[in-house]
């Protein structure tokens, strides 16, 4: 590690969290950032900080004097590492110009990039995924890199919302089949580039989705993307922060679009939510349909010597060590959760899976027959709804994995699944061989992009 | 429009150059006026607006056919099969001329596609030939405004001669190429210029692509810039355009110039023709 990276290079384990709060403090109200364009040329442009991501190997970047682009002084240069490896599993991090930059009058970042290997990258863009006001974009599903030096882009979906970026560069790579490798980055920098054509967006997933929504329980717009056919004439996707999306209620009577760009639901009935970027319509939309307050789930009656609970305001829960793992790089579920009347109350969005840990210590359910919830379903129930709980013993090791693990699975369907109404499920765990020891419940579902849970517990 | 890579891959760096150099002074030229054109006489003697319903299609007093894969893919190894349907080859209901590539196989080939010939039905020699076009985009697409030499079916190409007014590659929207094939410069052969858009691309707007014709000159232009003037002088065989020609429209998929489509290939791809307009010099 040489001299200037040591003086760069710094570790903060919740890095993300910080310059959350930072753009979130000036984004909107401070007027004029520097404009400077230039994140990597021979060298890093003036004022910027390297933090590594936790858990990544925090050397893992470096500057590289022999292998550049077009011969200039210096590349970047990411050592990604094998797996299970001592110093981190992956190499990740962002670059960050603290004081935050103007681009609006760019329209890309832009680099060049080669790999030791032919690989997939699997996040390399830039902006703040964080706080009220999010800019990331990022390669949607990864970006293949090979042995050659190669420009990409991406693409600003609309540069008058990136007024004070900080985030210039994000990127996170684990090894491919298990295996390390280096990759490149050289002549990082944000452009205006006209040989873009055929900007697609798309909110919802391109879907007409019509949904309950209730006052006091946040709804956005989901599942969004975005898409340019590059210079080269393929087209590329991307993710994107739904903040770029300008967002129009058909009803201001009952939803209203706040300043910056949030659904404020206001009054009974029904609304269309349209998105747009940079004036060109979205494809997808949101119909929220707003009846009244949520009623709570049904308050559950069991003598509480007879409960271990997971989640509930009526009993005492057990130790749990996340309601959301967010298991990367495949989960797309974040979690919303918010409180009625008091009642505590789980919401899982843009929901494909998703899991709850108890592990410290593990649940011994040898007394118990069944496992309990309540779920509620704010969108519409077709054939293809389903989900399915995953109930998971770690076994004698107590741990996740291990061999010794054993699971029980249950699947409900729109046989038994209702739109608009708490549906109490009860998992039968009798008959389950090994229960002294569980520590997860895996939630898995299809055509059910977001529920809410509450009174997750095990009886007898 | 035969296949002219390996001419352009020989001089390709050449090319660039130029056609660097010609942008940016271009752009200086359009501003400031500099460049200083012929002021000709012209009048309109022909001219198809495609003007008619979305799905109609083209005007069979102006227009034919090619129809199928032709000899080893139209001579360069092309892939698609052309056919006469509206799929392919219709009016958009907007004024234009769409003629559309679809990755649907058909006849033994992976694509179908369009391509219209005034072939019997008008010619022109000499005058300002110019056409209005939007391109498609994406690669392996080679769509092309060009032009063959009436007495093809007596002589054979390329004695016959062939003017590309326009060709391209989906794959670098942002450089149209005109060229002249002959005997001794066709194919890989033959005498031609690129122009680049600056920071843009050709399939965002509708460009006008043209030629200026004459006893033994052919002037190209791209919006009204003039980039390369062809004479006798700079053709390694014989002059054969002083003579009538017929015009062509099509998309062609895959071939010798611009390669294959790739899984990342946008389909369909169409290219729009607002107007054909021929006009005579007084």
């Amino acid at each position: 590690m040489n001299s200037v990276i040591s003086r760069i290079l710094f570790v903060f384990s919740a890095c993300i969290f910080m310059y959350g709060c930072k753009v979130d403090d000036g984004s909107l109200q401070q007027p004029s950032y520097p404009i400077n364009p230039n994140v990597f040329i021979d060298g890093f442009s003036g004022g910027m900080d390297y933090y590594a991501f936790a858990g990544s190997d925090v050397y893992a970047f470096d500057l590289d004097y022999q292998t550049t682009y077009g011969n200039s002084e210096a590349s970047m240069r990411f050592y990604v590492p094998d797996f299970d490896a001592a110093a981190g599993s992956y190499a990740g991090g962002v670059f960050v110009a603290p004081g935050g930059r103007d681009f609006s009058p760019f329209t890309a970042l832009t680099f060049y990039m080669k790999a030791s290997r032919s690989a997939t990258i699997d996040v390399l863009g830039f902006g703040n995924d964080q706080g009220d006001f999010p800019t990331n974009v990022a390669f949607e599903g990864g970006v293949p890199v090979n042995t050659n030096w190669q420009k990409y882009y991406v693409p600003i979906p609309d540069p008058s919302k990136v007024t004070a970026e900080t985030i210039l560069l994000r990127f996170a790579e684990g090894p491919e089949n298990n295996e390390g490798y280096t990759f490149w980055i050289d002549e990082a920098k944000f452009e205006d580039i006209g040989t873009f054509s055929n900007p697609v967006a798309s909110i919802m997933g391109g879907e007409n989705i019509v949904q309950l929504a209730y006052d006091g329980i946040d709804v956005g717009i989901e599942d969004v993307s975005y898409s340019v056919n590059l210079p080269n004439g393929v087209d590329q996707s991307y993710t994107i922060a739904s903040t770029y999306f300008d967002l129009q209620s058909s009803n201001e009577d009952v939803v209203r679009i706040t300043p910056s760009n949030e659904i404020d639901i206001v009054g009974e009935g029904s609304a269309l939510i349209r998105g747009f970027i940079n004036g060109v319509e979205a494809e997808g939309t949101l119909t929220l349909n707003i009846l009244g307050s949520l009623d709570p789930a049904p308050t559950p009656a069991y003598d509480p010597a007879n409960v271990i609970s997971v989640f509930s305001d009526v009993y005492d829960n057990v130790p749990v060590d996340f309601y959301n793992g967010y298991w990367e790089p495949f989960q797309t579920t974040t979690s919303e959760d918010f409180v009625i009347n008091n009642d505590n109350v789980l919401n899982y969005v843009n929901f494909n899976f998703v899991g709850t840990q108890f592990s410290n210590p593990t649940i011994d359910a040898s007394a118990m027959t069944h496992l309990h919830l309540d779920v509620f379903i704010p969108g519409a129930v077709q054939s293809g709804t389903s989900l399915t709980l995953i109930i998971r013993d770690f076994g004698p090791d107590g741990q996740d994995g291990g061999g010794d693990d054993t699971d029980i699975t249950a699947s409900f369907n729109s046989s038994t699944l209702v739109q608009g109404a708490w549906n109490s499920l009860d998992i039968p765990i009798a008959g389950m061989a090994n229960k002294s020891a569980l520590g997860l419940l895996i939630y898995e579902g299809s055509s059910l992009p977001n529920f809410y849970a509450d009174n997750i517990f095990f009886y007898n | 429009m035969n296949s002219i890579m390996k001419k352009f891959k020989s001089i390709y760096i050449v090319y660039v150059c130029i056609g660097l150099l010609s942008a940016s002074l271009v752009g200086c030229q359009k501003e400031e006026g500099v460049q200083i054109l012929p002021e000709r006489n012209y009048v309109l003697v022909w001219s198809d607006e495609f003007d008619g319903s979305a799905g109609e299609l083209v005007d069979s007093s102006n227009w034919s056919y090619d129809i199928g894969r032709g000899v080893d893919g139209w001579g360069n190894q092309e892939l698609q099969f052309y056919r006469d349907v509206a799929d392919n080859v219709s009016l958009d209901g907007e004024g234009n001329l769409a003629i559309t590539a679809r990755n649907t196989p058909f006849g033994g080939a992976p694509f179908t596609s369009g391509r219209v010939k005034t072939k019997g039905l008008v010619s022109a020699q000499y005058g300002r030939i110019e056409a209005r076009v939007k391109l498609p985009y994406g690669p392996g697409l080679w769509p092309a405004f060009w032009m063959l030499g009436s007495n093809i079916d007596n002589v054979g190409w390329p004695q016959c001669g062939e003017i590309d007014i326009l060709e391209y590659r989906g794959q670098e929207p942002y450089v149209t190429y005109g060229s002249v094939h002959g005997p001794g410069y066709s194919g890989g052969e033959s005498i031609g210029s690129p122009f680049y858009l600056s920071n843009d691309r050709f399939d965002k707007e509708f460009h006008v692509f043209a030629i200026e014709w004459g006893e033994n000159y052919i002037e190209y232009y791209v919006d009204g810039i003039r980039y390369q003037t062809v004479t006798p002088e700079d053709v390694d065989g014989e002059w054969v355009f002083n003579q009538p020609f017929y015009v062509l429209f099509n998309v062609a998929v895959g071939g010798t110039f611009v390669g294959f489509p790739t899984s990342g290939t946008p389909w369909p791809q169409t290219m729009l023709v607002d107007y054909i307009r021929v006009y005579e010099e007084q």
